[in-house]
């Protein structure tokens, strides 16, 4: 399956580039997250960059707005080196970005909102409410929204707060607009006219970068493409010289059968039966069967209710209705103290926050659920938890100084070594990974995944919550895809394929049969 | 389209509307024009301190040393007005004004600068604003007869039928409301306090943003110490102590989170005024004015619970058909 | 990186010497530099009785302090405990008038203390409101009531054998009180330091979300912290209202703040996370020495709570300011 696509630039008679970035690298605390990239912006057109979670997308979004400085390379407008050293900067340049993450705030009003940081001014230097409404107005009536700029934000919907988001960045006059998946949370009516207005700034010259997972709109309206895979450019060019299955496989990329562990794919009985898990807002109808020894993938877009779905079987959220069986029984999950009380475990996708508690040691993180077997009478035993400490971060092959080092102090896969390994110490029946190799490093993702299998050998039920298509299809025993919140696909083990995963995951027709 | 004005300020209204019913359906003398006008003159300091107080928990941040500040500027002021009791009211003015703001900036520079939780910092500085009243004048109390005439008078002076400490509370509400909802600062006490990060992407340093919020609170509280010294013709070390408590009390009453980037400016004076109606209205109904504190208590927690169901945070709203509920 | 061995070792430093470079250990430097300064300031300093009556200054606000510790580690702060000290005494003194007997004041003092602990955790675990705002409000609450029932009246009459808690002496010099501190002071330096529970406080200090996706049972831990604090405060206002003979509704009024002063200096993180029973000790001793020897001095209460607020900042700085230094 290697595939290395270099359709030639020129073919498509490339003007040009308004913006360029070349030789663009950022690396963080033990990730490389872009390394030696670039990417190029013309006047009227549309690039769509493409690429799996954890890419580098979003991070080359950033050193564009001037979020993030890079370590290395250039930023070329109309041929001039630039530097963006804070979000003003990029702003004045001309760089304007719709973000992914919602950077709006809720107390403010919409036409505030638009014009925080550059507001009109009146008399006295004081903000010209008039005049900044007359112009939300305008910019919000330009893209078709019906919103009152006076409106407080956080009386909106979800759909009508990202169009406030498209605002904001329409507010500057922008020779670059970047949009960071902007159709994700729009009805399909509001994408429609999102697309009148992605067609309007070409017609005005301004260079667009769209980024998306939908591959029906990447093809609907973008020029160019430009994919990128573990945070290196892998291919680039004219999207009518290109076809959806060759740009799934740049994005996809590598030779999945290689990298992942030999699996004997033989499963038990059932061990966890869930029915009729229902949320009021983020879920919906979630029903499936678990059996001993088995990897069941959830795959989906970013925003498919995955992990929603995953927190409330771990009794984080609550529901309005859906049971669950363990081992036949019916167990009542209202809290992560009951969910691990019956065996299931859950290592979320944010370490940092939900996974470890990073100020205190290796051991007490690992004991943490156990203490009730390592202490007398609620009394800690110091000896008891280094003893089950160390037996299981050696299972692991954890990498540390020494078992009281603070966990913060460990590289992200031995963070997550620390999170499965506290786990595997309570021994549970079900363990839920939720993107169990994000942004850890590529010797630690294979030790992970042979843990994995591992853990399925000697007969634990794992489900595996993954975004990247090779850790999907090279583990998993059984896939079920969600899409908006709902179970929209089951595939076996023979159907699962990258090309199937991404249909169903972003709903393109053709292909689903 | 729901079109809420301001929904916290306009419940708040309304229960200081039915306070004031009560009372005046058996004591109609309450709601006289010129007894809501001294209830109103009672309650500027506390209207005063709130409107800085609320700035600074606008930027989740919390300033316990107001009153202490007060009490610090308004002894300050006092011994200024002993050794030179010829100087001009304006002067006095703008050096309590000007004292108390140095005071809020020191709180602002420990909070910026080195990173120390507002709270540790404002309990310090509390203590230590108060020690320092003791320093200048071992415990001696500056009376009314020390003070010059002038000094007292001021804050009685009457304008247009109102004292001028009235008039400073009104200016101050109006000032602020202008600086809260027609500055780029005013906004950015909003965006610092409610969503730090975005605020960063916004292009706002969130720290120097902090700091002015205490630099206010510092001088409105230190223009509060010489109205307040020389309305009462006293200064002593424990001026105004405890007052800190009531500030926070009257913010959250008047619907400041105490999370951060929610308050209004209207909402801080409802607040003050609810409480000093309170206070004022007491004895007039003939309650012992010892069930004051235990009634703005349950007031407090009461707000307290109002917010806290008003501001539940929604999650990603998935499903389409949530969506269109919504 | 030593990749030789597999085996990882339990710890590289030994407790020795972590605790040596301690909070705490700068924290004993600082109340040993006081206690020789104050012996050589004042002959009065080093004798036993002086030193005694000096314990009164702390026992009662250290014994609050133990619990808003852990309360303050786990992330939340209780500012309602004066006003707690004042409704328990109040009902104490009521009970007096009803001639209830001192064991009966006792149980009092100590269920209201309970009762009113459980109204707070309710409120903030149960409700999920933020503790500082909720305490301020049941900090009126609590207090209020007692203005209510008292007004400007004094409750006294206090039965004679009532008088022991807060007057009485175990042996020689050593006080009720004083032993009573260090009964609690060893109690929860267990609690905090070698339990199950102790290990959940610092746990949801350091991250509540990590803890409660850890299986911590997060609402129970806290609300147990608030009874235990509205316990405490009972356990003060029964020492106090003993050393004092009389209630008043101004009784303990502003101690709030001090004992979070206390627990501050003592070490803990306001922020919640970290901290220790030794350092509060330790800060209870110094706040306690420092007034007792400015007084000795002649020097007003009021300037002791400068060199407090002083010393609460600069502790806190100092540390700060060095590693901005070091860049």
């Amino acid at each position: 399956m290697q595939l290395e696509l270099r359709p030639d630039v020129s073919n498509a008679a490339a003007p040009t580039p308004l913006l360029s970035l070349s030789g663009v690298t950022k690396t963080f605390p033990g990730v490389r997250a872009l390394s030696d990239v670039s990417l190029n912006l013309y006047p009227g057109k549309v690039t769509a960059l493409v690429g799996e979670n954890g890419a580098g997308k979003s991070t080359v979004v950033k050193v564009l707005t001037g979020i993030y400085q890079p370590d290395e390379g250039d930023i070329r407008i109309d041929g001039e080196a630039l530097s963006f050293p804070t979000p003003q900067s990029a702003e004045t340049a001309g760089v304007t970005a719709i973000h992914q993450e919602t950077v709006l705030f809720d107390e403010l009003t919409v036409a505030e909102n638009i014009f925080l940081g550059h507001a009109p001014k009146g008399r006295f230097g004081l903000i010209d409410k008039t005049a900044m409404a007359t112009r939300a107005r305008e910019i919000l009536d330009g893209i078709g929204a019906k919103i009152d700029p006076g409106a407080t934000l956080k009386d909106l919907g979800t759909a009508n707060k990202h169009l406030v988001a498209i605002s904001r960045a329409l507010s500057i006059d922008a020779r670059v607009v970047i949009m960071d998946e902007p159709t994700a949370a729009l009805s399909q009516k509001e994408i429609e006219e999102l697309y009148e207005l992605v067609e309007s700034l070409k017609a005005q010259g301004k260079a667009i970068l769209f980024i998306s997972h939908k591959f029906d709109e990447i093809f609907r309206i973008a020029d160019f493409y430009t994919v990128y895979r573990d945070g290196q450019m892998v291919g680039e060019g004219a999207i009518i010289d290109v076809s959806e299955p060759e740009l799934v496989k740049l994005m996809v990329g590598r030779d999945v059968s290689q990298i992942f562990p030999e699996r004997d794919h033989n499963v038990g009985h059932d061990i966890l039966e869930v029915a009729g898990y229902d949320h009021p807002t983020e879920f919906a109808d979630i029903g499936f069967t678990l059996r001993r020894g088995e990897i069941l993938g959830f795959y989906g877009l970013v925003g498919a209710g995955r992990s929603e779905f995953m927190q409330a079987l771990f009794g984080i959220t609550r529901l309005s209705g859906g049971t669950v069986r363990i081992d036949g029984a019916p167990v009542s999950i209202a809290s992560p103290a009951d969910a691990v009380a019956s065996g299931i475990v859950y290592v979320p996708e944010d370490r940092g926050k939900q996974g470890t508690i990073s100020a205190l040691p290796i051991f007490q993180n690992v004991t943490l659920p156990s203490l009730a077997r390592t202490s007398r009478k609620g009394f800690i035993r110091l000896a008891e938890e280094f003893k089950l400490a160390r037996e299981y971060t050696e299972r692991l092959d954890l990498r540390a100084a020494s078992l009281d080092t603070d966990v913060g102090n460990l590289s992200g896969g031995n963070q997550q070594k620390v999170v499965i390994a506290k786990w595997l110490a309570t021994q549970p029946k079900v363990i839920i990974l939720d993107e169990p190799t994000k942004g850890i490093d590529i010797g630690s993702k294979a030790a992970v995944h042979e843990f994995m299998a591992e853990l399925a050998a000697q007969g634990l039920a794992v489900i595996m919550v993954s975004s990247e298509i090779p850790e999907i299809v090279g583990m998993s025993d059984r896939v079920i895809v969600m899409r908006e919140g709902r179970i929209v696909a089951e595939l076996a083990r023979d159907q699962i394929t990258p090309e199937t995963l991404v249909s169903h995951a972003a709903g393109i027709r053709e292909a689903a049969q | 389209m729901k079109r809420i004005f301001a929904s916290r300020e306009l419940l708040l209204l309304v229960a200081i509307a039915l306070v004031l019913g009560i009372i005046s359906s058996r004591f109609p003398a309450f709601i006289t024009l010129s007894n809501l006008a001294a209830v109103f003159n009672d309650t500027s300091p506390l209207i005063l301190l709130a409107i800085g107080q609320m700035i600074v928990i606008l930027t989740k941040c919390i300033d316990l040393s107001v009153a202490a500040n007060l009490a610090l500027t308004g002894m300050v002021v006092s011994l200024i007005n002993i050794s030179a009791p010829g100087l001009p009211i304006i002067v006095t003015l703008a050096v309590a004004t000007g004292f108390g703001a140095c005071l809020g900036m020191f709180n602002g520079i420990l909070v910026w600068k080195l990173d120390i939780p507002p709270i540790v910092v404002t309990l310090g500085t509390m203590t230590i604003f108060r020690g320092t009243i003791f320093l200048l004048t071992e415990g001696k109390w500056v009376n009314s007869h020390e003070m010059s005439d002038t000094f007292k008078a001021f804050p009685r002076t009457e304008l247009l039928g109102l004292p001028v400490l009235s008039w400073f509370a009104i200016a101050a509400v109006i000032l602020f409301t202008i600086v809260m909802t027609r500055t780029t600062l005013g906004r950015a006490f909003y965006a610092a306090g409610g969503n730090p990060h975005a605020a960063t992407y916004a292009g706002i340093n969130v720290g120097r943003t902090q700091f002015w919020a205490f630099t206010i609170s510092g001088a409105l509280a230190g223009l509060t110490g010489y109205l307040w010294v020389s309305r009462f013709a006293v200064a002593y070390v424990d001026v105004a102590g405890g007052f800190e408590l009531t500030v926070v009390a009257a913010c959250v009453i008047g619907g400041v989170s105490i999370m951060g980037g929610i308050g209004s400016v209207p909402g801080a004076l409802l607040g003050a005024l609810f409480l000093g109606i309170i206070a004022n209205a007491l004895p007039v109904v003939n309650i012992s004015p010892f069930w004051q504190m235990a009634i703005s208590g349950g007031a407090i927690i009461i707000a307290v619970v109002l917010n806290a169901q008003a501001n539940r945070t929604k999650g990603r709203v998935i499903l389409k058909r949530a969506e269109h509920a919504t | 990186m030593t990749t030789t061995t597999r085996s990882i070792p339990d710890r590289l430093r030994s407790p020795l010497e972590r605790n040596l470079k301690s909070w705490e250990s700068l924290l004993m430097l600082v109340a040993i530099g006081i206690f020789i300064a104050n012996s050589f300031a004042s002959p009065y300093f080093l004798n036993a009785w002086n030193l005694s009556d000096a314990t009164f200054n702390f026992t009662e606000k250290a014994m609050i302090a133990f619990a808003m510790a852990l309360l303050i580690i786990s992330g939340e702060i209780d500012l309602s405990v004066a006003a707690i000290i004042a409704l328990a005494s109040t009902a104490m003194g009521a009970a007096v008038q009803a001639g209830v007997g001192t064991e009966g004041l006792v149980l009092i003092g100590l269920a209201v203390g309970l009762a009113c602990g459980a109204v707070n955790g309710f409120l903030v675990t149960g409700l999920g409101l933020p503790s500082i705002v909720v305490t301020i409000g049941t900090m009126s609450l609590f207090r209020g009531i007692s203005f209510i029932v008292l007004g400007d009246q004094v409750y006294k009459g206090y039965p004679a054998d009532f008088a022991f808690f807060g007057q009485g002496y175990v042996w020689w010099v050593i006080s009720f009180e004083f032993v009573l501190f260090a009964i609690i002071a060893v109690i929860y330096a267990v609690i905090l330091h070698m339990t199950n529970f102790g290990r959940a406080v610092y746990a949801i200090g350091n991250n509540a979300t990590g803890a409660l996706f850890s299986g911590i049972r997060m609402g129970r831990v806290k609300f147990t912290l608030f009874l235990l604090t509205g316990l405490m405060s009972g356990v003060a206002a029964v020492c106090l209202t003993s050393r004092l003979g009389s209630t008043r509704p101004s009784i303990a009024f502003g101690w709030e703040l001090e004992i979070v002063t206390m627990v501050v200096l003592g070490g803990v993180n306001i922020l919640g996370g970290s901290g220790s029973i030794p350092g509060v000790v330790i800060a209870a001793f110094v706040m306690g020495l420092v007034t007792f020897g400015l007084g000795l001095l002649n020097v007003p209460g009021i300037v002791m709570s400068i060199v407090i607020g002083a010393l609460l900042i600069t502790v806190i700085a100092l540390p700060r300011l060095w590693s901005m230094w070091r860049g």
